[in-house]
């Protein structure tokens, strides 16, 4: 029996509608999964990993 | 207003004087905050600020800290280039929070020095309902590394 953490407190996944999806792009990869009671969402967690670095360039300046 | 993914510019001017250590250990402490879809950060921002940050059950303002368990690194492609990069050695998480109003930013900054900005990386809107938010990093190399700071 798999608890879930839930607006109504902890809940047996079993008596929950579960949903997952998820995104992947250039910029990140994500997943989501939610738990809906009756048509009302009491549980949403979702999990990015950042693909896109910022990068500061640098340079240095010649004197010819 | 949106946000927007950059190395904000006062954190490049501050890498001059000298203001960040990233050492692990000795250096300074790191926090990651995250903002509203509606907020506005990018390169001009120059500190955390609670304007436009997330609020909820079980988020506490400021954000959380930003594990740094690998000091800044630096490698030599050629004899005129190179890159120098740093990445958190551990996934940012808010767990058992509530964020109903979409955000899509986080804001790294620097808990140890008046809360000087960092970087702000964004991602897809997103909300959290009794549940966890991760931002895993990327691979912390010379091509992945979530701060590069790159000569060509």
């Amino acid at each position: 029996m798999a608890l879930v953490t839930t607006t109504k407190g902890e809940m047996d996944e079993s008596l929950l509608e579960k949903k997952e999806g998820f995104v992947d792009n250039d910029n990140e990869y994500t997943t989501w999964v939610e738990y809906w009671l009756a048509g009302e969402l009491v549980h949403r967690s979702a999990h990015v990993t950042l693909k896109k670095t910022v990068t500061l360039s640098a340079e240095a300046a010649s004197f010819n | 207003m949106a946000n927007t993914q950059a190395m904000c510019t006062s954190f490049m001017q501050e890498l001059m004087t000298a203001t960040h250590n990233f050492t692990t250990g000795t250096g300074d402490s790191f926090k990651g905050a995250l903002y509203l879809a509606s907020a506005t950060v990018n390169a001009s921002t120059t500190a955390y600020s609670v304007t436009g940050e997330v609020s909820g059950a079980g988020y506490t303002a400021g954000g959380v800290a930003v594990t740094n368990g690998t000091s800044p690194q630096s490698t030599n492609a050629s004899a005129t280039a190179g890159v120098a990069y740093w990445t958190p050695s551990a996934s940012i998480t808010y767990t058992s929070v509530t964020l109903a109003t979409a955000f899509d930013a986080v804001l790294i900054y620097n808990s140890s020095k008046s809360d000087k900005a960092v970087s702000v990386h964004t991602f897809g809107s997103q909300t959290v309902t009794a549940g966890t938010f991760t931002l895993t990093m990327p691979t912390n190399d010379t091509t992945n590394a979530l701060i590069r700071l790159a000569t060509t």
